[in-house]
């Protein structure tokens, strides 16, 4: 549009869709010009809400300004895998979204090849317009959307050649920054109904249920409607926030033991145990390790731990249900909408048909909410009020409450021969709730002539839930810090180490196909080493980190440098494989949230329990990472041609590596677990952050 | 319960609540002001920061009736539309991932720039430590607030 075009009247976004013809499930073009795109997926700070119409709007050639971005509700008839986790979205509607635009952008153009009675062959398509070359003829989408819409398009329609893509991979903002800059309502607790009861919930500790329950002081607070019991939770009902977190302070609920309360102390026995006596399930089985152990020149071991986590995005868990007599009605944060449903299906009775979801904006996700736990209880007061009620969960409610990330410990073995070849390699992992704490076909296996993963799983009474880039966020840390060991015992440098073992990998795999691209694994290996200026400069010491999860394939370089004999941690490269970056600004967001995000749980985040209950509550004693603890991060992308893979979990997993292979390489101390600042090795380090 | 007099964004209100509510409640449950966000409750964090004449302050431990006598800005107060010079260096650097915090980000930022025009970087990041952004944005918010810095 040039400058001097008169000043459009700007539509609102219901008389747009009130005049919007309907292509398909994601798209809807109005007369004007106006397009709306839904976007499906839980959007949580991803930013799939710009990404997926992105892919939208350039198969269909849309001029992107004329684009509005509307969040779907639930529809399991329209959309498929409407979910969030896994970084899976990209990767899996990628075609999905072309087509759809292409389709459409398909039925444009015939419909204005039959108005001007021209071969649609003759025509081509910019940014929202048609244009017939031969006869200097053009017309926007919006004059010929009725009829188009009207039309059929074949089922192979074919897509557009990357090299002429205009939108994607190109920086595209955020579509919902007005509304997050002026404190709109976009998220779960900004949902407010016209009658509607808040409610809180007090729970047990891990291992215990009810054994009686006083609530007469907390039923005489003012702005407090009733207490009611369900399952193991008491909750307060009240027609504001602020009595119930007061009316919840004063409920005399007592406990006791139903199952295992456990402590840290307890875990720190199980895992002493179970790494030795437990019951291991074999993952994976290559050659003879104890003959590789057996013969070894050298070997090496070391036990890593890492601690429960909680998620605790910023927004507390919350949710609204109203439950009616022939119908629910489901609005809130939720990564798995369809779980929602069928949650709520199955505590109220009524049928997923008639259950609506409306998907709110999630304030941070990291796998959190892909449990419907909360949803369960909004639904059961709502259902035992006989009123529309939200949920809230206080910051407390939310550390104690459950679905964390997994303690584990694992024990490390490598063996190596008199040239310094790692011959054996085995991995045992003892998770809590942890499921598979292995990842038994990454790199190493593949690469290692003898090797043995096994896989030992404590069931506790503490709840776990997949927490952002499941496993791997500490199993990489504690492999490649191992890995750096057994490089230093076998007196290589730990990134040609590395190296060395991928290349045997491609020559030579080892128990059948690979089930990574150790192509793309040295790829961005060798990136990281030169942009990072691996091992050239004495001043900088340095720790490498790579790693394969979520489809995606992340190197990482940490650089820290002695400052006033200190040393601090200035920089961490991260070299990316994702296939084609969608939108760079959105990507960059993600690999630096991903390293801020692993690097604050390396250094900071712990839970320890007593008697079945956190110890750490609030933000006041759960550390999470701030400003002034950031060190600069620079981004890479390596282009593989590859189409898109994820990019919200991969990048988190190589950083704890790559910062404690650092710290050895400025130190000589080796961290074994996580957090950091709670090991005796890290006490007097006096590490200093500061932004290169 | 006591009838609570505030002004907000150059608004008068008056609110029926319990003297010891906080003013982050008396926003979002009585006022429909759902900017202002509650994460943490206990001024750890900052997503509940507004302005008291001018002063970057956590509303989710300062009782509204302690307020009576200042001016209250929120984040739908801070500009008409979206164009204080903080919402708009946020929006160039396109800062947000989830957006929680964004809210209590600009307004700390946007009363530490009143205070505090021409910062340094390291004054930057000591002033914005107050504000936990759990999805990690602290590059993006650095150079937002140096850029609406530069702007003015």
């Amino acid at each position: 549009m040039s400058c001097d075009s008169p000043k459009m009247e700007v539509l609102s976004t219901e008389e747009v869709l009130a005049n919007a013809k309907n292509f398909n499930a994601f798209l809807s073009i109005a007369p004007s010009g106006d397009i709306v795109i839904y976007s499906p997926n839980p959007e949580l700070g991803q930013n799939i809400k710009t990404s997926f119409p992105m892919v939208v709007a350039e198969e269909l050639d849309a001029d992107w300004s004329k684009v509005r971005v509307l969040q779907a509700n639930l529809d399991t008839d329209k959309f498929e895998r409407q979910l969030t986790g896994g970084s899976g979205a990209m990767p899996h509607s990628w075609e999905r979204l072309r087509k759809a635009g292409a389709t459409a952008k398909y039925l444009l153009v015939a419909a204005a090849a039959k108005k001007w009675e021209v071969s649609a062959d003759e025509l081509n398509t910019s940014e929202g317009i048609i244009y017939h070359k031969a006869s200097g003829k053009k017309i926007g989408y919006g004059e010929v959307a009725n009829d188009a819409a009207l039309l059929t398009a074949p089922d192979e329609i074919p897509l557009k050649d990357k090299k002429d893509f205009k939108i994607i991979g190109t920086p595209v903002k955020n579509v919902e920054n007005g509304a997050i800059f002026t404190g709109e309502p976009l998220f779960g607790l900004d949902f407010y109904r016209e009658g509607m009861l808040h409610a809180m919930i007090q729970r047990a500790p891990f291992g215990m249920k009810i054994k009686s329950i006083d609530d007469a002081a907390a039923k005489n607070v003012d702005g407090v409607k009733d207490v009611i019991t369900f399952e193991n939770s008491v909750a307060v009902v009240g027609t504001s926030t602020w009595p119930l977190m007061k009316a919840k302070k004063l409920l005399n609920v007592e406990y006791e033991p139903e199952g295992k309360v456990e402590s840290s102390a307890d875990h720190d026995e199980i895992f002493k145990d179970l790494l030795v006596n437990g019951k291991a399930e074999v993952k994976r089985e290559d050659g003879n390790v104890n003959a590789a152990f057996k013969n070894a020149a050298q070997v090496v071991s070391a036990e890593y731990q890492c601690p429960f986590l909680s998620h605790s995005p910023m927004e507390p868990m919350n949710f609204f249900a109203h439950v009616q007599a022939d119908k629910v009605e489901l609005v809130g944060p939720t990564q798995t909408p369809e779980r929602a449903r069928s949650t709520a299906a199955e505590i109220s009775g009524i049928a997923p048909e008639n259950i609506t979801v409306e998907i709110t904006r999630l304030g941070g996700g990291f796998g959190r909410r892909l449990s419907a736990d909360y949803v369960a209880e909004a639904v059961h007061v709502s259902k035992m009020m006989n009123a529309p009620v939200k949920l809230t969960w206080s910051r407390e409610d939310d550390l104690t409450g459950g679905a964390y990330r997994p303690a584990v410990r694992y024990r490390f073995e490598a063996a190596l021969d008199a040239d310094g070849n790692m011959t054996g390699y085995k991995l045992r992992g003892v998770g809590m709730n942890a499921g598979n704490s292995t990842r038994e076909h990454n790199f190493p296996a593949g690469a290692v002539d003898n090797l043995l993963i096994e896989n030992v799983n404590y069931e506790s009474s503490i709840t776990t839930n997949a927490w952002r880039a499941p496993i791997t966020n500490f199993l990489a840390y504690a492999e490649q810090s191992f890995l750096d060991e057994v490089a230093l015992a076998a007196k290589k440098d730990p990134v040609d180490f590395r190296l060395e073992l991928m290349e045997k990998a491609k020559a030579n795999p080892v128990g059948g196909e690979l089930q990574y691209n150790v192509d793309r694994m040295i790829g961005v290996t060798k990136v990281a080493a030169e942009k990072s200026n691996w091992g050239k400069n004495p001043n900088v010491k340095q720790g490498f980190s790579v790693y394969f999860s979520h489809r995606t394939y992340v190197a990482q370089v940490a650089d820290i440098e002695m400052e006033n004999g200190t040393p601090t941690l200035k920089k961490i490269h991260v070299i990316t494989d994702c296939g084609m970056v969608v939108n760079p600004t959105g990507a960059n967001h993600q690999v630096r949230g991903g390293v801020v995000d692993g690097m604050g749980h390396a250094m900071y985040g712990n839970l320890t329990f007593e008697g079945g209950l956190p110890t750490q509550t609030n933000f006041d004693k759960y550390r999470l990472i701030r400003m002034k603890e950031v060190p600069a991060v620079d981004t890479y992308y390596v282009d593989s041609g590859f189409d898109p893979t994820g990019l919200g979990e991969p990048c988190l997993p190589p950083t704890g590596g790559a910062i404690a292979n650092a710290i050895f390489s400025a130190t000589e101390r080796r961290l074994r677990s996580q957090p950091f600042i709670d090991q005796k090795e890290f006490q007097d380090l006096n590490l200093g952050i500061k932004r290169a | 319960m006591a009838l609570i007099n505030l002004k907000i964004n150059g608004k008068a209100h008056s609110v029926d609540v319990e003297e010891d509510t906080p003013l982050l409640w008396v926003l979002r449950d009585h006022l429909g002001l759902v900017g202002t966000k509650y994460s943490c409750g206990i001024a750890q964090c900052g997503a509940c920061t507004v302005h008291r004449n001018g002063e970057a302050m956590f509303s989710c431990i300062t009782p509204a009736a302690s307020l009576t006598e200042d001016e209250i800005t929120t984040i739908e107060g801070l500009s008409e539309n979206g164009d204080h010079p903080v919402q708009k260096a946020w929006a160039e650097v396109d800062v947000a991932q989830c957006g929680y915090c964004q809210a209590g980000q600009i307004m700390n930022a946007s009363a530490f720039l009143e205070k505090n025009p021409k910062p340094s970087m390291e004054e930057i990041d000591e002033a914005m430590n107050r504000n936990i952004c759990r999805c990690g944005t602290y590059h993006k918010i650095r150079e937002a607030v140096a850029m609406a810095a530069n702007s003015k």
